[in-house]
């Protein structure tokens, strides 16, 4: 009945994709209105004010001025070169001699030749069905464990800025590890999100969490609904719909079960849930438990998401063709393994003229996007009110823990007591509530200082200067200009291992991002910048990339970028919101 | 990148080759494993091309010739 992808397995980021291509373009008539969007996607030329040179290759290099029918107020610049095709056959290379290892040791494993570390079927249950062949325990086996070494690392500090990193060593090729008793001091900490800088021990968020803590203890030992309702929820929830500027909001223990308990309440039989191919897996599981139709649109691609609403509108439920009770549109502010932003004026434009409605997931773009870090509406000097469901996190941005919800107030009354994780798990703990509410406010600048606006502002030159001086070294960069995600293109899989250790030899913790995250021969390491780096924290991490950079032959970009003179710098980023007023 | 001396210069090489070819994960037995049976393939290969390569490109060269050149000669007449 659904048309939902059950091809893949919903473990890790696996992204549902579906073949639309049943029915014929329907591009009869244009709208007007949308008439400016449809003309901009397909420029291959570049903005004028950019530095890169005509590019033979499908590069994607989206510039929309503002003259062009003003639904963009600024220059929308994404790229994602392609693969190159030498550094493609090597990938697909190594890992063609990677799988036949696996199977070699497979092999030996099988015969008892050598000590079968990880789980296997019991000698009864060899003749059922095998649990343990598929390609996902296969690449876990044998590719995965052999660089585990680069996961997992624990940490003994705040993730602040720097952070202390526990050293381990493996005898057995990480199958265990021993730990030596040392750790590494102050790791260049570009893994955390950690965007505004609130991951800190001192200063006032961390001084009124810790008066909170000798108030009201740290467990609340109820849900919302029975009596673990506490003042600091109230005010907080106020406070967040403050900062979004909408009616209302509620806010939830764990960001991941916001969207897989809100989205079943929100969407269900008879209703269809057009997702982006990139979704979070908290999305997708979201969109899979609520029992709705699914049907996956091509990342970030506006004609693509037109095409599926027209026909899901003329079309309507599978067989009974009755109209649909209502079309979801899902997609996320920032995608952090891309880097990408959402088109969010054209999605709202398309929701508007096709009745549709938009749930938003600010995980990674709420307090790191927009000139008051009102996240991607603000960056786009949209409504708040236009999108129905804004949801997002309070884990990168303001140092705690949990999700939101927020939009007008029926709706969130109406969650208060249909969704799963509003009923039936624990409230936020006081301390947790007390960091969002100093971090927001520090942010809104009702503390009274110039505290948050300046860590805006920092993030936003960081970000600038940190991509630009990536770019201009010579990497492939994924991304949106302004995200302060950076995915960093790797590519061979012995490439992953190496560049996480070499740059932890050198001082600084990186996230390196393989299959079954990423496409398999598309993975990357993902910085992650933070308002509270400093210029030369960051001028030494991007001296230490570059060297493992030339160590490693990393830097594949085809592109001749001109590394702008040393005057231009300082002027970076702040320049990025200069001209909008509080 | 500036080498201080060649061998660092060709331990550098070793560790790309290391990279490029994945094998710079698998353990060192493996590593030896791989790194033999790719020499000795190498060197089949260069040993074959040695002995054989110019006995083919000259043959060829005469098949050629036979057929575009003034005398029609047989190619068995001339092999003896």
């Amino acid at each position: 009945m659904t048309e939902s992808p059950a091809t893949k397995p919903a473990d890790g980021d696996a992204r549902p994709r579906v073949k639309n291509g049943l029915k014929p373009e329907r591009n009869g008539s244009v709208v007007k209105s949308l008439r400016c969007c449809h003309e901009r996607q397909p420029q291959r030329h570049c903005h004028p004010e950019e530095e890169e040179e005509e590019k033979e290759e499908k590069e994607e290099v989206h510039a929309a001025a503002a003259h062009h029918g003003g639904l963009y107020n600024r220059p929308f610049l994404e790229s994602f070169e392609q693969t190159p095709m030498l550094v493609a056959v090597f990938t697909y290379m190594g890992y063609g001699i990677l799988t036949i290892f696996g199977y070699l040791r497979d092999f030996l494993r099988h015969w008892n030749i050598e000590r079968c570390h990880i789980a296997r079927e019991k000698e009864e249950q060899k003749d059922f069905v095998p649990l343990y062949q598929d390609f996902e325990n296969f690449y876990t086996r044998n590719l995965y464990m052999r660089i585990r070494d680069n996961w997992n690392r624990p940490i003994c500090s705040v993730p602040g800025a720097k952070v202390d990193v526990i050293e381990r060593t493996s005898r057995d090729y990480n199958w265990t590890f021993d730990y030596t008793g040392r750790v590494v001091p102050e790791v260049i900490n570009l893994g955390s999100y950690n965007y505004l800088g609130f991951a800190e021990n001192t200063g006032p968020c961390a001084a009124s969490a810790a008066e909170v803590t000798a108030k009201y203890g740290v467990g609340v030992a109820s849900t919302r609904q029975e009596i673990g309702n506490l003042d600091g929820h109230e005010e907080m929830e106020k406070l967040v719909a403050k900062f979004l500027g909408v009616e209302s909001a509620m806010a939830f223990g764990m960001g991941f079960a916001t969207n897989s308990m809100n989205i079943p309440a929100l969407a269900g039989k008879g209703c269809l849930i057009l997702s982006d191919e990139l979704n979070h897996a908290s999305l997708v599981l979201g969109a899979r438990i609520s029992g709705s139709t699914i049907r996956v649109f091509k990342h970030n691609n506006m004609q693509n998401l037109e095409k599926l609403l027209r026909e899901a509108i003329v079309h309507g439920q599978p067989r009974t063709h009755r109209p649909w009770k209502k079309i979801l549109i899902v997609v996320e502010g920032i995608y952090s393994m891309e880097g990408s932003v959402v088109r969010l004026p054209e999605v709202i434009a398309l929701k508007k003229r096709y009745r549709a409605y938009l749930y938003l997931d600010e995980a990674h773009s709420i307090g790191a996007l927009g000139p008051r870090g009102r996240g991607v509406v603000d960056y786009f000097g949209l409504d708040p009110c236009d999108v129905d469901v804004m949801m997002g996190t309070f884990t990168k941005s303001f140092g705690a823990a949990g999700g939101y919800i927020a939009g007008k107030r029926e709706l969130i009354e109406y969650l208060r007591s249909h969704s799963h994780s509003a009923v039936y798990a624990t409230s936020m703990s006081p301390p947790v509530v007390e960091q969002i509410i100093t971090s927001m406010k520090c942010i809104m600048g009702e503390d009274g200082t110039t505290i948050g606006l300046k860590r805006l502002q920092q993030l936003a030159g960081n970000t600038v200067y940190f991509r630009k001086r990536l770019r201009e070294m010579g990497f492939i960069i994924y991304g949106n200009e302004d995200s302060p995600v950076v995915p960093m293109m790797l590519y061979m899989p012995a490439k992953i291992g190496a560049f996480g250790r070499e740059m932890l030899k050198r001082n600084i913790g990186v996230v390196v991002v393989g299959f079954p995250a990423t496409p398999i021969i598309e993975s990357r390491a993902r910085f992650c910048i933070s308002a509270a780096h400093t210029r030369d924290l960051l001028d030494r991490a991007l001296s230490v990339i570059s060297e493992v950079g030339d160590l490693l032959q990393l830097k594949y970009s085809r592109h001749k970028i001109q590394p702008s003179s040393a005057q231009d710098r300082p002027d970076d980023g702040g320049d990025a919101y200069e001209d909008v007023e509080d | 990148m500036i080498f201080k001396s060649f061998r660092e210069y060709l331990a550098w090489l070793y560790y790309q080759y290391l990279l490029i070819t994945g094998i710079y994960v698998l353990e060192p037995w493996e590593k030896s494993i791989f790194s033999s049976i790719l020499f000795s393939a190498i060197a089949m290969a260069i040993y074959t091309s040695y002995v054989f390569v110019p006995i083919h490109v000259r043959l060829a060269l005469e098949f050629f010739s036979g057929i575009s050149g003034v005398q029609p000669e047989s190619t068995v007449a001339r092999m003896t």
